[in-house]
């Protein structure tokens, strides 16, 4: 259990507690230095291959290949728009808003990176409205980036023009699904499109658009140094490089920890998380924030390597946003999965009737069955409620009645309550075992 | 309405896609396999039918839409029998207003935007929008700012829950009890398909229908709710005589004997000059032609004019080359002269916007003060109130169209009753000038059946059927037995004769010269003027209120028959309740005095003036009762199957605006009448050359014969209308509502 933090993304701001969000203390720490150097190559597709080499997968939740996302981009259609989602609402997620607030260079660099590989002169930002102090660093940022002319109109004089838009969310969850979130950046109330068209299509204001997560882009300028290949040999399988953990929940030292792709869960909660408050045992945890299904204190479980595809195709979890929600062995389950619902019940946009509706309704369920008001027939009447959600979600693989993956995030735990705990909870509703 | 893929209702499995896929979003390729019926969709529908029940009230017993909701519906037919949802429902007050015409029940709303993309998509109004989230999620105006759109009551009609309800028939009726008529809004001259419905002989209801080339189900407020007058208390529901000064209620016979004998009396000693007809734009076209046959046929008078001085010259309005809404859609350009549609013509701006927002089809504003239109309009060229367009519009218009092919569509009514119609004319004759263009003009003349008044030659100057006085004097002759010698006076000109004491009876055809002309003084001094009026209305209005005679007739709702609107489309109107009173029909009260005057009209139903309008009026040959029953479309006149044929019927009497002859008064002018725009010409029509002998009067009606006693004799008989099915449309059994969707409109 000797796991150490393998610090790529966070190193800047582990190594400058005092300044690494300044422009100075970014430019001291080498800040800008990938940035000129891809300007002065001058090779957009050069940085798209060390991408598509490098192996990153988006860290938003969905892990969607970097690379492969910025290739539907159709050619010849220009504006074509990068989109930063640093809206960061999973439940237990807070790795964004310490990027965004600590090493805002970072990103402004990597927004460029990217921008530049995908041939984007305009970049929005749209930033949780909760984050006060990164608005405030991410503007100061980029004020700073523009006025030492790492932004603006012909960028170090390379001839490319770059502006970054920062735009702050309301405080919908939603607004951080990419199409809600487009809707959201052109003022229109956020909710999930239709797809087709995808963004990469028809995004923001009808133009191609990339949305990509905050980390993802952060990532972007050391892939660019190290090179795709030497990147890529971090991690594990599919699952390259590193990834911030968001760990919470009943661990002596919650925090962010950046780690190489591969180690354990175990490494994470009991190592760099310093194990169970009082030394209790792991009842069971969310592995890759609120919307996936969880996992047991089961030694199994606990030595899963963190390798995306590993955790998805052996247990049906995800990685997700990287948050990692621990519970000790005196915890409800039941009074955890109706916490769950109740935000869901509560962000479901309301566009699609089964969200709409089902996510209040089994936040219903759910709250008679935590608080001694369960019946009999509450569990199965769960399960089924959720299959109309999800079809599927109890025997996977799902399929989903909704626009988004929403509404079956509330159903994870549904599925994961049957999986794991249906004994406990048959007894709590008064079904004899 | 864009599709939304809200409510989830239509998922089916799509062969090689993974998951469930909604049909209203998912377009058809070539050799997809949709399956709508395996145990997963089942399962699927039924679940999302629930989640659609788990919050809904269910006061249906109470709800303006049970018995025609397709909740309901869907509900009886796949849902459950019984709740598995046991919680406490979501609550809100119920209801709440939107607007003052509109109440929102959230309690019952589903949530699939149905209303709120019609407000943004369709009206152009987005004042209602969804708020808050999750299963709170309702539909509300903004603070401070009600849901006033000219077409909120769409929203109401496209509700498929009684969560939208209107002020004005809610708990009115049950669907159950009402009794319904397709029928045509009259409100104005756009003449939006609608059904009318009654519950125990009282019009509660106006429904759009939808008219794909008119108004694609939709219908403004003004029509939708302007149906209570129907029965009002004030209206006029039996004759009425001036005794000593004051009107008093008498019988049928008494009044008629009255007006007649007046008449007659004015005939004899003034001659036919000296009697006039003002209105005939507000019942039907079978109204129009029979006053029409009365006055010019019979009286011998043209001093009539069913516009009051606030339209166009009847010759540009029956001469110019006419647009199809439907024009609009595929033109190379549209020009507005005036006036604002939203505010005239309501539904006619819902397609203008269409055409110009959704089908990128190039407007020009060319209104002297803007209005509705000007956000979608690709080039606004203001005109000075007074001035015609300027021939740098009037070029560049013509370029667009040229270049982008498709006809170059006119829209003119009168922008203003402040403005002489001259500028409006003059500015239609500018684009009629034009070469190379397909120059076609949509008039904007807003009174309802003004359109159908003018064609049955309810104007100065003109016959039945589009043609003039003079080109169709000896047709006319021959069928009524004689017409005016010449040309009569407009509006403006009858009342200033009536002023000078030259008018002896005035008969008003629901006409309100008071109100509506905009020389209130003169209309005054008319009314003061004029000896003796025959007044022909539903209501006492301050002009009918001066009657000598008041004579009450049916209206909207009560009639059937057919009108025309501002394309020249025919459609037929139908009676849903029974008269009010004793009102008579105008085309029976005009055949009354007819008969009184000594001519038989011989008709003897409604159906029987279409038929002989069909054999009489060049314009509308073969537009029979039959035929226009049968037409779904309606029929657009002239009928193109008959252009041939009007030649060789009236032995070359050619009328105005023939397939194909652009712009065409100009014939008109050539042929010595007033050009367009100008005054009417003369005061007295010269004495009728021939006293007319009509038809021996009979104490009795003859036994019909069939309509060939009163077909042309000089003409080939009547030939079955041979319809194209590419023209007229047949009328099928009514159109089945899709009900396993919800959102999807
Ligand atoms: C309900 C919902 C909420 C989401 N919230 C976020 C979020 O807060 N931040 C984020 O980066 N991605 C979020 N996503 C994922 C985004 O839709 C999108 O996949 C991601 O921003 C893409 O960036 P990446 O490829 O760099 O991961 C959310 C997705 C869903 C369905
Ligand atoms: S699943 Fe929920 S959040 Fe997503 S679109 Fe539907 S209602 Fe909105
Ligand atoms: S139309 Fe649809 S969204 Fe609008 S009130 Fe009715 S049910 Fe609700
Ligand atoms: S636009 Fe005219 S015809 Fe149509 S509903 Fe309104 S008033 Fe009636
Ligand atoms: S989702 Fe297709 S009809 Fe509502």
């Amino acid at each position: 259990m000797s796991v150490e933090e393998r610090r790529i993304v966070t190193r800047r701001l582990h190594e400058r507690p005092e300044d690494s969000w300044t422009i100075d203390g970014a430019l001291a720490s080498g800040a800008y230095r990938v940035w000129r150097e891809v300007l002065r190559t001058g090779d957009p597709a050069a940085v798209q291959e060390q991408v598509r080499l490098s192996g990153l997968r988006g860290r938003g939740g969905a892990g969607f290949p970097t690379a492969q996302k910025w290739s539907f981009l159709p050619e010849g259609r220009y504006p074509r728009y990068l989109v930063v989602n640093g809206d960061e609402g999973e439940p237990s997620t807070f790795k964004d808003r310490m990027l965004v607030e600590r090493d805002p260079h970072q990103l402004v660099e990597g927004i460029a990176i990217a921008s530049y590989a995908i041939g984007c002169n305009l970049a929005f930002v749209y930033l949780r409205g909760e984050f006060a102090l990164g608005y405030e660093r991410l503007t100061q940022a980029i004020a700073d980036a523009r006025s030492h002319g790492f932004l603006g109109r012909d960028v170090l004089g390379s001839g490319f023009d770059l502006d970054v838009v920062v735009h702050r969310g309301a405080g919908a969850y939603i607004c951080g699904e990419e199409t809600a979130l487009i809707e959201s950046l052109e003022g229109e109330r956020g909710m999930p499109r239709i797809r087709p068209p995808f963004p990469a299509v028809e995004g923001l204001y009808a133009k191609p658009t990339v949305v990509n997560n905050v980390e993802t882009l952060s990532t972007l300028p050391h892939i660019v140094e190290m090179g795709g290949e030497e990147y890529a040999k971090l991690g594990v399988n599919r699952s390259t490089g590193t990834r911030i953990f968001s760990v919470s929940g009943h661990v002596k030292r919650p925090g962010n920890y950046e780690v190489e792709l591969g180690v354990t869960f175990r490494d994470l909660v009991f190592g760099l998380a310093g194990g169970i408050r009082d030394d209790r045992a792991v009842k069971f945890f969310i592995p890759g924030g609120a919307s996936s299904q969880w996992l047991t204190g089961s030694d199994e479980h606990l030595d899963a390597p963190l390798d995306m595809d590993f955790v998805q195709q052996t247990y049906g979890v995800m990685l997700g946003s990287g948050a990692v929600m621990v519970f000790d062995d005196t915890t409800d389950p039941l009074l955890v999965a109706w916490r769950l619902a109740k935000f869901f019940a509560h962000e479901s946009c309301g566009k699609c009737t089964p969200c709409r509706e089902g996510t209040g309704w089994i936040e219903k369920v759910l709250y008679r069955m935590a608080h001694g008001m369960g019946r009999p027939e509450d569990l199965d009447l769960l399960f089924d409620v959720g299959d109309n959600i999800s079809p599927g979600v109890v025997n996977a693989p799902f399929t989903q009645t909704t626009i988004c993956p929403l509404g079956p995030s509330v159903v994870s735990s549904i599925a994961s309550l049957h999986r794991y705990f249906r004994d406990e909870v048959q007894a709590r509703v008064g079904v004899s075992a | 309405m864009k599709p939304v893929g809200m409510c989830r209702m239509c998922l089916v499995e799509v062969e090689g896609v993974r998951g469930f896929p909604p049909a209203c979003t998912t377009p058809v390729t070539d050799g997809m396999v949709v399956r709508t019926r395996t145990d997963a969709v089942e399962k699927i529908q039924e679940g999302v039918l629930e989640f659609l029940l788990i919050n809904h009230p269910l006061d249906c017993p109470v709800c303006d839409r049970g018995g025609e909701c397709p909740l309901q519906d869907q509900t009886l037919a796949f849902g459950p029998g019984e709740s598995r949802f046991v919680e406490e429902k979501r609550h809100y007050e119920k209801p709440i207003p939107l607007s003052n015409m509109i109440l929102l029940d959230r309690e019952r709303c589903i949530q699939c935007a149905r209303c709120t993309r019609f407000a943004e998509e369709i009206a152009g109004d987005p004042l209602i929008d969804f708020v808050s989230r999750g299963d709170r999620t309702q539909v509300l105006n903004f603070a401070e700012q009600p849901f006033e759109s000219y077409f909120s009551g769409n929203t109401v009609q496209i509700c498929p829950v009684g969560a939208l309800l209107a002020r004005h028939y809610r708990f009115k009726a049950r669907p159950w009890d009402l009794a319904t008529a397709e029928t045509s809004c009259t409100t104005c001259s756009v003449h939006c398909r609608g059904a009318v419905q009654s519950s125990s002989n009282r019009i509660v209801r106006l429904l759009g229908v939808d008219l794909d080339p008119v108004n694609h189900g939709w219908l403004c407020d003004k029509g939708r709710y302007g149906i209570d007058w129907v029965h009002a208390d004030d209206r006029v529901r039996e004759p009425h005589l001036r005794v000593g000064g004051e009107l008093r209620e008498v019988s049928w016979p008494e009044a008629l004997d009255a007006a007649a004998g007046e008449i007659r009396k004015v005939l004899r000693m003034h001659g036919p000059g000296a009697i006039a007809v003002l209105g005939g734009a507000r019942g039907t076209n079978e109204d129009a032609y029979a006053w029409a046959r009365l006055a010019k046929g019979v009286i011998g008078t043209d001093h009539v004019d069913c516009q009051m001085g606030d339209g166009l010259p009847a010759e540009v309005v029956l001469g110019v080359r006419r647009a199809e809404i439907d024009d609009c859609d595929r033109a190379g350009a549209i020009v507005v002269l005036g006036p604002d549609p939203r505010e005239e013509v309501p539904v006619l701006f819902l397609r203008l916007r269409r055409a110009a927002k959704d089908l990128g089809v190039p407007l020009f504003d060319c209104t002297p003060v803007g209005g509705s239109l000007a956000p979608y309009a690709a080039h606004v060229a203001r005109r000075v109130p007074g001035e015609p367009v300027g021939a740098d519009v009037v070029e560049l218009a013509a370029r667009t169209a040229r270049e982008r092919g498709g006809p170059l569509v006119v829209v003119a009514g009168r922008p203003s009753v402040a403005e002489a119609p001259d500028a409006t004319v003059r500015s239609i004759a500018a684009f009629g000038a034009l070469d190379g263009v397909d120059v076609r003009v949509l008039s904007a003349l807003r009174r309802g059946n003004v359109h159908g008044a003018l064609e049955m030659g309810l104007a100065p100057g003109f016959l039945p059927g589009r043609v003039t006085l003079d080109a169709g004097r000896e047709w006319f002759t021959q069928r009524w037995g004689g017409v005016p010698a010449g040309r009569g006076l407009d509006a403006d000109g009858i009342l200033r004769a009536a002023a000078e004491g030259r008018v002896h009876v005035l008969v008003l055809l629901g006409a309100d010269p008071l109100l509506d002309h905009p020389d209130a003084l003169l209309a005054r001094r008319a009314l003061e003027g004029v000896p003796f009026v025959v007044a022909v209305d539903a209501f006492r209005s301050e002009s009918a209120a001066r009657a000598d005679v008041f004579l009450p007739c049916t209206v909207w709702g009560e009639q059937n028959g057919t009108v025309t609107n501002l394309e020249g489309r025919v459609q037929r109107v139908a009676r849903r309740v029974a008269p009010e009173g004793t009102a008579m029909d105008d085309w029976r009260i005009a055949s009354e005095l007819a008969y009184r005057l000594g001519a038989d009209f011989d008709l003897a139903t409604v159906d029987e003036v279409t038929d002989e309008i069909a054999a009489v009026a060049p314009a509308a040959l073969g537009a029979t009762a039959a035929l226009v029953r049968r037409a779904r479309d309606g029929v657009v006149l002239p009928l193109r199957e008959h252009l041939g044929e009007i030649v060789v019927r009236t032995r070359g009497l050619s009328i105005l605006a023939e397939e194909g002859a652009g712009t065409s008064w100009d014939p008109i002018r050539a042929g010595g009448a007033a050009p367009a725009g100008a005054p009417a010409a003369s005061g007295e029509p010269a004495p009728r050359t021939r006293r007319r002998r009509p038809v021996p009067a009979r104490t009795r009606r003859r036994p019909r014969t069939r309509s060939s006693t009163r077909t042309p004799r000089a003409s080939a008989p009547p030939t079955r209308p041979r319809c194209t099915s590419g023209t007229v449309r047949q009328a099928g059994p009514p159109r089945p509502r899709v009900t396993r969707t919800l959102c999807a409109s």
